[in-house]
């Protein structure tokens, strides 16, 4: 006993009182020495960043149903065939009505209203005008605006959707389940027609089942100007309807539609249902969209009910969009060989180890992340289902795929009948749910139907991503203070904080800049006349590029070109640079994970390896010349226009010269006209980081 | 009450039945117990059964509190909390306006909202309302197995003033939307009846089959009858109904035509006789809309057939009503009304004048808006209520609306379109009174009186909300689907619903009631809010996550208190000068072995490093507690 205390004392003494010199505290010894050594921790952060991301489709989780009440597949599908000809009945007819009779009267849309309120439902028409793509700067964020300020409205061209709602029949009508299949009423073809096939045989059933405790509404989305802007636009009137005098219903025709909207409560979930072209595989096929707008999911569980069912009860080939380029890139199968032999070599270790899959389900797993990550980052809903996320409602759209002809009647009735009761266990799930969908995941990446990855797993490689920006930042805060010192007398010696103050105004200025050019494009889409595409993004490059010159003459020190080195010491700038980049990714991380990951592979490579080039040229030694070519190809790629042509180019359309502004133009357009926040990232975070890069590597030290 | 009665003595129990025979024998107005059956074949296929019960009891002091017929437990509740009229109704399912009626006395009296709608006038003084109100809500939550005692809390009931439709500022409302409807509810309700559901025409209720049914509202309304004699108690009427809307199996092939009933199809049992402590038991027909005229007089035409010829037909301006006594029934020869239909026939049902519905606008937990509404209906009876003063056709509708407290509406934001157009003037809006809500406290109540002109198409009132935050423990469970608004109140004071007989029908209860004006009133749908909600089912991370921030924060605050940076310093310094490795070890060995701290006088460091430790420890058990404490405190709350 005493023996062990004198050695306690012992070691102790030696610790505490034996040198005199103070120890800083471990974490600031640790943040010390991640400084000093921040060349190699941001190599080694950035590469296990990317690897990260390269290893989450080996560590995506199986889906499982986490909400209990949802019981899906536990009952017995209640549709009969008498259901099932019912629906047969209404696509013969409209496919007949079609042949015989041409232009765009609404009596296709009257015929499927019959055809409702035959199964007892309650039927309305509504008149929703297309919308133009009014974008207002201001309104990012905010709400779905009510559309009650489009202007003049022509009589000539509405679409007219058509609702039927069944009350059920013990519930209290509070809640509501919403169907929505979209339908040419112009162009349709014959695949399209078949999804009323579907809804119709289900909606016959529900008509006559008891368990019903929510409405069911049946939603045809007169899809003529698009898929998403019919159900928007029906969303729009069910939550934010506007009590005043409609122009549109000024318009007299032959239907008669005022005040006829109905409502049905509180809308738990909704379904998009689209029947598209033939299957390529033998099995029908059945395809999810899930993405909304700014990477918004419904929750998981939704997608779980959809595919257990589908997969487990009717058999159907499930499969949610993947990047087919992907799946024949050669590096990508490498990658997934190797993880496929140390995963066999784990194995070979110890038996519990089981994380290698084949290279080929990696292959899969990578491509789906790989559209996963792109649709989430890109801000734009992949179907009609996004308009239902702007109201918090979780939706999925369900592209099936059946493998024969549509001229097949026999098959037809079967399709029928496994499409209708794949929708009737799903509405029965949903049903069974007492609480609105709470308890599974929203933040999540799939790599196929049935696996994910949450967010715990894939914001990982994110912060390994980011993390050596405030590391090398802090370290060329400290290198740039030490030359400034060494270079100025002791006068500065006060002044030593500040002395990112004046870099700090050239990074504010620049950011500025980026916040107007993102404004920008408003006006320049307010100007008069029909402009191409092509022109605006003209007009756009050369009031930007203007507006950044008179940056450079008006403001001290942010040019690059000016001959004297006026400006702050390039390695407090970059400092100052990298910390507004870090910033930067992590807000856009909060607003849309995906779209923050993706910059973050473009953004912190270039932020880390961006130096002046004049020095590294008149040095003339391989490894200078070699960082000053690694950094100038990064800033190239770093360029938002730069980097969507790559794009483009590996997706396979070679784009140049003017096309390509046009092309861009047309993008960005799309973004904000979806209040995509991928857009204010690009001009509020993106482009500024880029410039400052630019300024850096042409900086004159 | 009922532990006061058996505790009695029982002589005394004896000495009172005697004494109670001697006061009825003596006294001839007699307690009365009446029973009848409404059956309607409704437009949309379906068939509408009302099960009305009456119990009176006269106005007498010489019974006591002993009765004949009149159930114990409703007269005992009626003395202990003075209740002067009272109205208790369990709805499951919707009301159809549109299908099943709006104007007609039927509806207006049976289309209630759905779960439970409870209101109450008392005969108290004004300061005792609300206690006599807490005490009736928790007695009928006994005798009627539901959860009505959480319309005691003040947050869940209101005191309209006039919206209600009954003047009185002794008056308390409220409903429960959310409670679900039962066989449970249905017996205590029975028990109430001297036959129970063992003999007549209580005995078609069976259960499967009345719950089958796509509506269900069981209702019990009391009232105090004066009887204007001084030194003679008031009587009391009991009204008991049930209406279900049934859907009869359809067998028939042919799609046009109503389907056909009959009692035992529709219920699965037949009526075997009456009960014989009612004065009356009827079974009443009332078809609507008929288009052979001389289907008016005839129970077998061209267009349906009765299975029974009637006792009696009566005609009213649209329907007629075929009578059935069922005296004559018996085990060999029950009574099962059946109607056939030959014709495929269409009709409409009366209509309120306008149509209301009630929804939510908006998006977001953050704020929403209440809308309600109203739609002209295709009703030729509009001219019934029209008001022409001031030379000016009108149609008046009040509105009584509940908003919980959670719901904070602004109500300096209502807006009212008439017919698209919005109305900024008082010109619609006659009357209204407001009382806001208070956090916790009270619920929000708003009545308002508007003025439409007969020839409005639609009318719309909106009005916006905040949505608040509950305390952790306020959250009902399932918390998660939402918060509802109870349904609103529509009624139309100018118009009245009544069957317009020629005939004095005193004895038939159900029709003199029916011939009765009674106020057109309709209510609107429950809504659902869906209210910001905190993640219960992780209780693990916010104890973690509360864990950390309490150890980080208690363990940079005490480090920060505690630690003397130029001290520390300082002592080093001294120390290396000082005093070696091997006898600082020395001196605290000897230290550590006496148990008492180190007296050196060269340096006070191992006094302050001693005491040091004594403050660490203290420290820590500190820790440990204010940990412990507030893992009590979150696990409690949780």
């Amino acid at each position: 006993m005493s023996t062990e205390h004198r050695e306690k004392e012992e070691e102790e003494v030696k610790t505490d009182g034996g040198s005199p010199k103070i120890k800083p505290r471990p974490i600031v010894q640790l943040g010390i020495f991640l400084i000093s050594h921040s060349p190699v921790f941001s190599v080694v952060f950035s590469a296990a960043g990317v690897m990260a991301l390269l290893l989450l489709p080996l560590l995506a989780k199986n889906t499982y149903i986490s909400e209990n009440a949802l019981m899906p597949g536990s009952a017995r599908s209640m549709l009969s065939h008498r259901d099932v000809s019912d629906g047969s009945k209404l696509v013969n007819d409209i496919q007949n009505f079609r042949l015989n009779h041409e232009g765009q009267g609404v009596e296709v849309q009257r015929l499927i209203g019959k055809y409702m309120s035959e199964m007892g439902a309650e039927v309305y028409y509504q008149k929703f005008q297309p919308d133009g793509n009014h974008f207002h700067p201001l309104h990012f964020f905010s709400g779905p605006a009510s559309y009650t300020d489009l202007g003049n409205v022509s009589c000539a061209s509405y679409g007219v959707n058509v609702a039927g709602i069944i009350r059920a029949p013990r519930g209290d009508g509070k809640e509501s389940i919403v169907l929505v299949t979209p339908y040419d009423f112009i162009n349709g073809g014959d695949y399209e027609a078949l999804s009323f096939g579907i809804a119709s045989s289900l909606f016959s059933l529900l008509a006559r089942v008891t368990w019903l405790s929510k409405d069911i509404i049946w939603l045809v989305a007169d899809s003529r100007y698009g898929d998403y802007r019919p159900v928007s636009a029906w969303l729009s009137e069910y939550h934010t309807p506007s009590f005043e005098v409609s122009d549109l219903s000024k318009c007299d025709d032959e239907l008669n539609i005022s005040d006829s909207f109905r409502r049905a409560g509180t809308v738990a979930a909704a379904l998009v249902v689209k029947v598209d072209g033939r299957s390529e595989r033998f099995e029908d096929t059945l395809s999810i969209y899930a993405e909304a707008s700014n990477g918004q999911m419904p929750n998981l569980d939704l997608i779980n009910v959809v595919n257990y069912l589908a997969v487990h009860r009717q058999g159907f080939y499930v499969k949610v969009e993947k990047v087919v380029s992907l799946l024949s890139s050669s590096w990508l199968k490498t990658v997934g060989e190797i993880l496929e032999a140390v995963g066999k070599v784990a194995r070979t270790l110890n038996p519990d180890w089981k994380f290698g899959i084949p290279a080929a389900d990696y292959l899969e797993g990578s491509a789906t992340l790989a559209s996963s990550l792109y649709s989430q980052a890109l801000g734009i809903p992949t179907g009609p289902h996004g308009a239902f996320r702007d109201y918090q409602v979780d939706a999925i759209t369900l592209k099936v795929s059946p493998r024969f002809p549509p001229g097949n009647k026999g098959r037809q009735h079967e399709f029928f009948l496994r499409g209708a009761q794949l929708l009737e266990g799903t509405i029965r799930s949903v049903n069974n749910l007492l609480e609105k969908f709470h308890q599974s995941f929203f933040l999540y990446l799939l790599t196929s139907p049935g696996k994910f990855i949450s967010v715990g797993v894939y914001m990982i490689a994110f912060a390994l991503l980011v993390a050596p920006l405030p590391m090398v930042a802090a370290s060329l805060y400290i290198d740039g203070c030490n030359t400034l010192t060494n270079a100025t007398d002791n006068s500065a010696e006060n002044l030593k904080s500040w002395k990112w103050l004046r870099a700090a105004k050239q990074v504010f200025a620049l950011h500025l800049l980026g916040f107007i050019v993102t404004l920008l494009p408003y006006f320049i889409s307010q100007l008069p006349g029909e402009q191409s595409p092509t022109n605006r993004s003209i007009v756009w490059a050369t009031t930007s590029s203007s507006l950044l010159l008179v940056t450079f003459v008006t403001i001290p020190g942010c040019s690059p070109f000016s001959s004297r080195p006026h400006g702050a010491n390039w390695t407090v700038l970059k400092s100052v640079t990298i910390s507004a980049a870090f910033i930067g990714l992590c807000l856009m991380s909060i607003i849309n994970f995906a779209t923050a990951e993706i910059g973050a592979l473009l953004l912190v490579p270039m932020c880390l390896m961006v130096r002046p080039i004049k020095p590294d040229l008149r040095s003339g030694r391989v490894k200078s010349l070699l960082c000053a070519l690694c950094s100038m190809v990064l800033v190239t790629i770093g360029f938002p226009v730069m980097f969507f042509a790559i794009s483009k180019g590996l997706l396979g359309e070679g784009l140049v010269g003017l096309s390509l502004g046009g092309e861009f133009w047309t993008w960005l357009e799309s973004l904000w006209a979806w209040k995509s926040a991928t857009y204010l990232y690009i001009g509020m975070v993106h482009l500024p980081c880029w410039l400052l890069c630019l300024c850096i590597l042409f900086h004159p030290s | 009450m009922a532990g006061l009665v058996l505790t009695r003595p029982i002589p005394l129990l004896i000495l009172q039945s005697f004494l109670l025979a001697v006061a009825f024998g003596s006294n001839e107005v007699e307690e009365e117990f009446s029973e009848a059956l409404l059956l309607k074949p409704l437009p949309d296929r379906k068939v509408l059964a009302h099960f009305h019960f009456e119990n009176r009891a006269p106005p007498s002091n010489s019974h006591g509190r002993h009765h004949h017929l009149f159930p114990k437990a409703i007269s005992q509740l009626v003395q202990k909390f003075r209740v002067k009229e009272m109205e208790l109704s369990f709805t499951q399912g919707r009301w159809n306006h549109e299908h099943w009626g709006g104007s007609d006395p039927l509806s207006s009296m049976n289309a209630k909202p759905v779960g439970v709608e409870l209101w109450a006038v008392f005969d108290v003084p004004h300061s005792q309302v609300d206690a006599s109100w807490k005490n009736l809500t928790h007695a009928l939550s006994g005798l009627f197995c539901a959860s009505i005692n959480y319309l005691e809390s003040s947050a869940s009931y209101a005191a309209p003033t006039w919206g209600f439709g009954r003047n009185s500022d002794k008056l308390r409302y409220g409903s429960l939307p959310r409670e679900a409807v039962c066989t449970e509810n249905l017996t205590p309700w029975l028990k109430l009846l001297p036959c129970r559901d063992k003999d007549g025409i209580s005995a078609l209720m069976n259960r499967p089959s009345v719950y089958r049914g796509f509506y269900h509202s069981q209702r019990l309304y009391l009232s105090m009858v004066d009887s204007g004699e001084e030194g003679v108690g008031s009587g009391m009427l009991l009204e008991q109904t049930l209406t279900v809307v049934l859907q009869p199996d359809d067998v028939s092939v042919e799609k046009h035509l109503q389907p056909s009933w009959s009692l035992s199809s529709l219920f699965g049992r037949n009526v075997v006789g009456k009960c014989v402590l009612a004065k009356s038991s009827n079974v009443y027909l009332q078809m609507e809309g008929l288009a052979h005229p001389e289907a008016h007089t005839l129970w077998k035409n061209a267009e349906f057939e009765l299975s029974i010829k009637p006792d009696r037909t009566l005609r009213e301006s649209s329907s007629v009503l075929f009578i059935y006594s069922i005296d004559k029934s018996s085990d060999s020869e029950p009574f099962d009304l059946g109607l056939t239909w030959k014709l495929p026939s269409k009709w409409s049902c009366q209509q309120a004048p306008l149509h209301a519905s009630r929804f939510l606008m908006g998006s977001g937990n953050e704020r929403g808006a209440i809308a309600i509404l109203l739609k002209a209906t295709e009703s030729q009876d509009k001219l019934s209520g029209r008001d022409l003063t001031n030379g000016r056709c009108t149609i008046k509708a009040n509105i009584f609306q509940i908003f919980p407290w959670y719901v904070k509406v602004y109500y300096h934001t209502l807006q009212i379109f008439v017919d698209q157009q919005q109305n900024t003037s008082s010109e619609v809006l006659k009357k209204i009174n407001v009382s806001p809500s208070t956090d916790k406290m009270s619920s929000g109540m708003m009545e308002m009186m508007l003025e439409l002109p007969c020839e409005v198409k639609s009318a719309a009132i909106s009005i916006e909300y905040d949505k608040g935050f509950l305390h952790i423990d306020e959250y009902p469970p399932d918390a998660n689907q939402g918060f509802d608004i109870p349904s609103a109140l529509i009624s139309f004071p100018d118009h009245h619903a009544s069957l317009d007989f020629k005939e004095e029908l005193s004895t038939l209860p159900l029709l003199s009631k029916f011939k009765d004006k009674s106020l057109v009133r309709s209510y609107t749908e429950v809504l659902l809010v869906p209210l910001t909600t905190p993640d219960f089912s992780m209780p693990y991370n916010v104890i973690t996550i509360t864990c950390t921030v309490f150890a980080l924060y208690f363990g940079s605050l005490l480090n920060a208190l505690r630690r003397r940076i130029g001290e520390e310093e300082r002592f080093l310094k001294s120390k290396g000068k000082k005093t070696g490795g091997l006898k600082q070890l020395l001196s605290r060995f000897t230290a550590k072995i006496r148990g008492r701290p180190v007296e050196s006088p060269s340096s006070d460091s191992p006094a302050t490093r001693s005491s040091i430790l004594s403050t660490k420890l203290l420290f820590k058990i500190i820790l440990v507690a204010v940990a412990a404490a507030a893992w009590q405190f979150f696990s409690t709350d949780m």
